[in-house]
């Protein structure tokens, strides 16, 4: 055989593999880089020179800056809120036997199958039956992302709670532990993976919503809907500091998360 | 069962039921544990010995019936307020706690001192000093089990209840904890109560067991009672083998039972006679009957069985193991030491059997023949 078909052979599963990684990061790397761009002419989407101004400005435009503090809030408040309710409702779906449980593990699939188009424009109807015609901003905003948020928290809790071994909980009852403790210190602490993971993936979920969020925000502006009404004359090199400091956040995260669990690991084999 | 007491301190059990729905998983039981001992419950599945169990330890609420412990009426007591601890079947260790937390789990929980040492003293007891950073994961099957049983010894617990705890183990590593559990029985001194099918388990470390089958308690006695006594056939056949020959008594007496058996008459005594009615099983155990040439003098005076057919024959070294077709069909099987004294029979060969009257036992005829006998799975 040719050796160089050969070598294609042996090496096709690594090649395909780094294909696929350069797929998902260069759109990324993008983004970092342009966070440097100083661009010369009116179009922004080309690199002419490298600057820091626009990590040393980051709110040349004010009003990307209070886009983003929306969109911070919004995220930060329905994600604490969302978390909370869908672990209870996690729990209940799990643990209890009610009338209405298996209507309800149905029904709650209902936000993450619906198109967003549909629930957003809905939930507007519903706002301005209501009467919050003139008061749409934060509280609607709010209101909508606790909503679809809410699916997502049931399904990873839920998951991750059916996965959890009752015998654990019994044994924590036998050696003296009141429900309280066994809850404390046993139940919580193996389900807090999952609570955690539902709670980052709410954030996300609700820093990057734009179709619920306009229809529903009023004259409130939420980051993505700052960069889709900039992105016709050209988005400020700004919103792509944000993404890298995005980028730079979630990645301190996951690799805190892991060395730490190395750590751990190393010190009990040491 | 004995009389009631006024002042037990052992574990007792009365009238306990268990019922789920339709389906009975224990039926009345009365039961009593003596304290300090090493009590097994031995039975095939479902036969309801960890519904029991567990109703000991308060993770099921029994449907009727009472649980003593000592003085103190536990029936509706809360699982954690009980002085019982058990070992899981799955050992149950908390994934997210290491070794030394694991086992100060307990402890801390009832807000002792001294958990650091206690903790260290009890990890070198199930000898798992070195591990008690690391966590469950990390360690083999046979340390979890160490480990179980360190977590729930460690509070000195009136009973301990252990739920089939070697069922995850090989056969190698069973054996070894067999016999470092009942080490540790004995040198803690309290009451271990044992639930287990493996009849050999059962017998080698409780000294007292009760053979469950079909939610009641088919018998209870020391190992020996049971093996060499058995009052029905479910007991027979589920600890050891036994061979079961139809007979007819025709005569009792005082401290004998005459019992004509296809023919010829043998003789149980009185006291190994647990038939009421006119049909019986007569019962020996296969390494009880000696075998010999067709006319040979086998030096067991009493009952001889003429006219037997050596059908199979298989040497295991320590001893031979033979089926015998009797005149009338059956096969016995027969277990002859390999002492070097007697010579090994070929198939085909003709042979007579021979026992010691006071090696049988008498069965009512009433109960199913193969009781017990197919759940031989150790």
């Amino acid at each position: 055989m040719n050796p160089a078909l050969r070598w294609l052979r042996e090496h096709l599963v690594l090649l395909l593999g780094l294909g696929v990684l350069a797929y998902t990061f260069i759109p990324i790397a993008v983004v970092v880089l342009m966070s440097f761009n100083d661009p010369a002419t009116r179009n922004v989407y080309r690199f002419d020179g490298f600057t820091l101004d626009n990590w040393l400005n980051p709110c040349e435009d004010p009003a990307m800056c209070e886009a983003l503090g929306l969109s911070l809030r919004v995220g930060l408040s329905s994600t604490l809120v969302a978390t909370v309710i869908g672990t209870l409702a996690a729990f209940a779906l799990v643990r209890w036997d009610f009338f209405g449980r298996s209507t309800s593990n149905l029904v709650i699939f209902l936000p993450m199958a619906a198109p967003e188009i549909v629930l957003g424009s809905s939930l507007l109807a519903l706002f301005v039956q209501a009467g919050f015609a003139g008061q749409l901003g934060f509280w609607t905003i709010f209101i909508a992302h606790v909503m679809f948020c809410l699916s997502f928290v049931v399904v990873t809790v839920r998951s991750r709670l059916a996965g959890m071994d009752d015998n654990l909980e019994q044994a924590a009852q036998d050696l003296y532990a009141t429900p309280a403790q066994t809850f404390w210190r046993v139940t919580f602490p193996l389900v807090l993976p999952g609570i955690l993971g539902a709670a980052l993936l709410s954030f996300s979920l609700s820093f990057d919503d734009f179709i619920i969020t306009n229809l529903n925000s009023g004259n409130d502006t939420t980051f993505p809907m700052y960069v889709w009404s900039v992105a016709r004359v050209g988005v400020p090199m700004q919103v792509n500091v944000v993404g890298t400091l995005m980028l730079v956040i979630s990645l301190v995260i996951v690799l805190g998360g892991e060395l730490n669990h190395r750590r751990r690991m190393r010190s009990v084999r040491g | 069962m004995s009389s009631p007491v006024e002042t037990y301190d052992g574990l007792r059990m009365r009238g306990l039921t268990k019922s789920y729905g339709r389906f009975t998983a224990v039926r009345e039981l009365d039961l009593d544990v003596p304290q300090g001992a090493f009590f097994a419950l031995l039975g095939p599945s479902g036969c309801g010995k960890t519904t029991t169990l567990r109703m000991v330890a308060g993770l099921e609420t029994p449907t009727a019936g009472t649980i003593s412990l000592g003085s103190a009426e536990i029936t509706h007591t809360k699982p954690y307020r009980r002085p019982v601890n058990t070992v899981f079947q799955n050992y149950a260790l908390f994934p997210h706690l290491d070794i030394g937390e694991n086992v100060a789990f307990g402890l801390r929980r009832r807000k002792q001192s001294d958990v650091r040492r206690k903790v260290e003293e009890m990890l070198e007891l199930v000898e798992l000093g070195p591990q008690a950073k690391k966590k469950p994961a990390q360690l083999s099957g046979g340390q979890q089990q160490r480990v179980a049983l360190a977590r729930a010894l460690i509070n000195e617990p009136e009973v301990l209840l252990l739920d089939e705890p070697l069922g995850a183990l090989d056969l190698k590593l069973r054996r070894s904890m067999q016999i470092e559990i009942k080490r540790i029985q004995t040198e803690v001194g309290l009451t271990f109560v044992h639930v287990t099918h493996d009849q050999e388990e059962a017998m080698t470390m409780a000294d007292t067991v009760a053979v469950m089958n079909g939610g009641l308690i088919e018998q209870l006695g020391s190992p020996a009672e049971l093996y060499e006594n058995p009052r029905s056939t479910f007991v027979a056949n589920f600890l050891g083998q036994s061979n079961l020959i139809a007979g007819k008594v025709v005569g009792r007496a005082a401290d004998v039972v005459r019992v004509d058996m296809e023919g010829i008459t043998v003789t149980v005594p009185a006291g190994r006679a647990h038939a009421d009615g006119d049909r019986a099983w007569v019962g020996i155990r296969p390494e009880k009957v000696l075998i010999g040439e067709a006319g040979a003098a086998l030096d067991a005076p009493g009952n001889t069985v003429p006219g037997g057919v050596v059908t199979d024959v298989s040497f295991i070294g320590v001893s031979t193991q033979y089926l015998v077709r009797m005149p009338w069909g059956q096969e016995l099987q027969v277990f002859a030491q390999n002492t070097g004294r007697d010579p090994i029979y070929r198939t085909g060969q003709q042979v007579e059997l021979s026992w010691r009257p006071e090696y049988a036992f008498l069965l009512d005829h009433d109960q199913d023949v193969r009781a017990g006998a197919e759940d031989e799975d150790a």
